[in-house]
């Protein structure tokens, strides 16, 4: 057993807000193994964004500990950029630089890491393919559509292959369609590069697709509320959710969530 | 097919907007012109208060041809971009610790603030007394009137950076210099320009106020001479002449913003 990618010991959040201070997110343990495909499902406001943010070391929690790869992410409340050296981030909103070419942004990671120019381009163009924005790597962000512009973000988190993948509901603004699409290019993406990949969402059909493993969340504190193994081999094919050993897993989440939310 | 027409006629309407000013712009002027010039001939007023615009162009070419007049020009020009220079320097450095350093912020903003509300162009007196009437007051008049709104559009600039901008910069790990150089920079940009517009044209007139009151050279000096000797369709000459270099200046940071900016919705607007 080789150590988790992610692990949480007792790690809680409060914001300081201007009345009282918001408890995001009650002391929570939690390991998300190497290579996992893990899902962070919960209605709005439950604290998802707060712990995926926190995993990505841009919140400090207000104690607790969180080991990336065996490292500490904080000490001293200094974050230890060692230990995010190998993590890449997907937004809820595409935070694309504006005076970039989409294909400058794509490329982002591999200029501040020192990547050739020519290199750079190159995998850029390759990346566009991937997420299905090609013939738009010259154009401003402006230019494209939400969902194109959401696509090039996550291209960007791909751009220098990280080990780990945080992603907050990447395909929110996507329509059903490209949405399903998505749904089996990252599965691809993580069956052939094996990532460890967080994947915060709203969709519970989506969660039960992509998933190995849901932590479904529940708020006022944020806490783990249920663990849900999903035991469906790889590949899936989209033809997996009319199965009833899909729809029964989906049933139980839309009970638990009903009653939580 | 059907929507071939449309599509085209857009595109010739957009045209005809980018064409427009080069239409109404000489047809405003020519009768701006036609009004002064009837006005003049018809009040019987003395040409020594309003000149014809006739002779005020007359007078304009003849000091085009003078070396004299060119020396003048020079002196306003190097006055200006000298203290325009200096004022962008000074002002794009602080205008950045400003916003980053919130302390230096507190402790400077009531400063600025007053040198702000200060009638800066009443100083220059004081800055004739001290720098002497040569060119040295005339840099440091328009350096001083330069400097604030600089100042104020680059630190409104590094203060507005959106936040989830920062947020994937931290989570590439960026160092504290890529994060200047890719994000803040490019993303104040806009704003530096900005006051780098309104900093220009206030070099000039800092330029040519303190002209106005010491030394002899330059375009200000010139005007005041011309006015002294009741040569009035020559100080006209000498305003639109100064007028022309203040549009050139404009232009120039307006090619600029096209140039550096050209994501920016503000490169998009042709004034
Ligand atoms: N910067 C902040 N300051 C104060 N409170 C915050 C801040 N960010 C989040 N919160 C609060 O923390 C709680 C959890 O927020 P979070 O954004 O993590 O929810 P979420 O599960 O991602 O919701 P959604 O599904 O709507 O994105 C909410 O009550 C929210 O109001
Ligand atoms: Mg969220």
């Amino acid at each position: 057993m080789t150590q988790p990618a992610i692990t949480f010991d007792a790690v809680e959040k409060w914001y300081g807000t201007r009345d009282e201070p918001v408890h995001a997110l009650a002391a929570t343990d939690l390991a998300v193994a190497e290579a996992e495909f893990l899902v962070l499902l919960g209605p709005s406001g439950c604290g998802k964004t707060t712990l995926l943010r926190m995993i990505g070391g841009l919140i400090a929690p207000t104690s607790g500990e969180i080991a990336i790869e065996g490292r500490s992410l904080w000490r001293g409340g200094q974050r230890q950029a060692a230990a995010l050296s190998d993590l890449g981030m997907v937004f809820q909103d595409a935070n694309l630089f504006p005076w970039l070419s989409i294909e400058q942004n794509i490329a982002l990671p591999l200029e501040l890491k020192g990547v050739p120019k020519a290199q750079r381009a190159a995998r850029a163009q390759e990346l566009a393919r991937l997420v299905g924005i090609q013939g738009f790597e010259k154009r401003w962000p402006r230019e494209l559509s939400g969902g194109m512009r959401q696509r090039a973000a996550i291209a960007r988190a791909l751009s220098y292959d990280p080990r780990i993948l945080l992603m907050d509901e990447p395909f929110g603004a996507l329509d059903a369609m490209t949405r399903e699409a998505m749904n089996l290019e990252l599965q691809r993406i993580w069956l052939a590069t094996r990532k460890t990949i967080v994947l915060v969402t709203h969709s519970i059909a989506e969660a039960v697709f992509l998933g190995d493993r849901i932590v479904l969340l529940s708020p006022r504190p944020g806490r783990i509320d249920m663990v849900v193994d999903v035991p469906f081999a790889r590949p899936r094919a989209p033809d997996l959710q009319s199965t009833v050993e899909f729809q029964d897993i989906v049933r139980k989440l839309r009970h638990r969530l009903a009653e939580i939310s | 097919m059907a929507e071939a027409a449309p599509a085209q006629f857009r595109k010739r309407l957009v045209t005809m907007q980018g064409a427009l000013p080069w239409i109404t712009t000489p047809i405003l002027l020519a009768t701006l012109v036609l009004i002064w010039d009837s006005y003049v001939r018809l009040s019987g007023i003395s040409p020594l208060i309003l000149p014809r615009p006739g002779a005020v162009w007359s007078a304009w070419l003849e000091m085009l041809r003078d070396p004299r007049a060119w020396h003048h020009t020079w002196m306003t020009v190097y006055a200006t971009l000298t203290g325009f220079t200096y004022a962008t320097v000074i002002g794009v450095v602080l205008g950045v610790l400003i916003a980053r350093i919130r302390w230096l912020e507190q402790t400077l903003n009531p400063f600025i603030v007053a040198t702000q509300v200060i009638p800066k162009v009443a100083l220059v007196p004081l800055f004739v007394l001290w720098f002497g009437f040569g060119i040295t007051s005339k840099v440091i008049v328009a350096a001083v009137l330069a400097f604030f709104p600089i100042l104020t559009n680059t630190a409104m600039g590094v203060k507005s950076i959106d936040e989830g901008h920062r947020d994937v910069m931290v989570s590439l790990n960026a160092t504290r210099w890529q994060v200047f150089r890719r994000l803040e920079l490019p993303s104040a940009l806009p704003f530096i320009i900005t006051g780098l517009e309104i900093g220009i044209v206030l070099a000039i007139i800092g330029a040519i106020v303190g002209e106005y009151l010491g030394g002899n050279a330059g375009l200000g000096h010139l005007l005041i001479a011309r006015l002294n000797a009741f040569e009035t369709d020559q100080m006209f000459a000498v305003l639109i002449h100064m007028s022309m270099l203040g549009f050139l200046f404009y232009f120039t940071i307006g090619a600029l913003r096209r140039m550096l900016v050209p994501w920016h919705a503000s490169a998009r607007i042709r004034v």
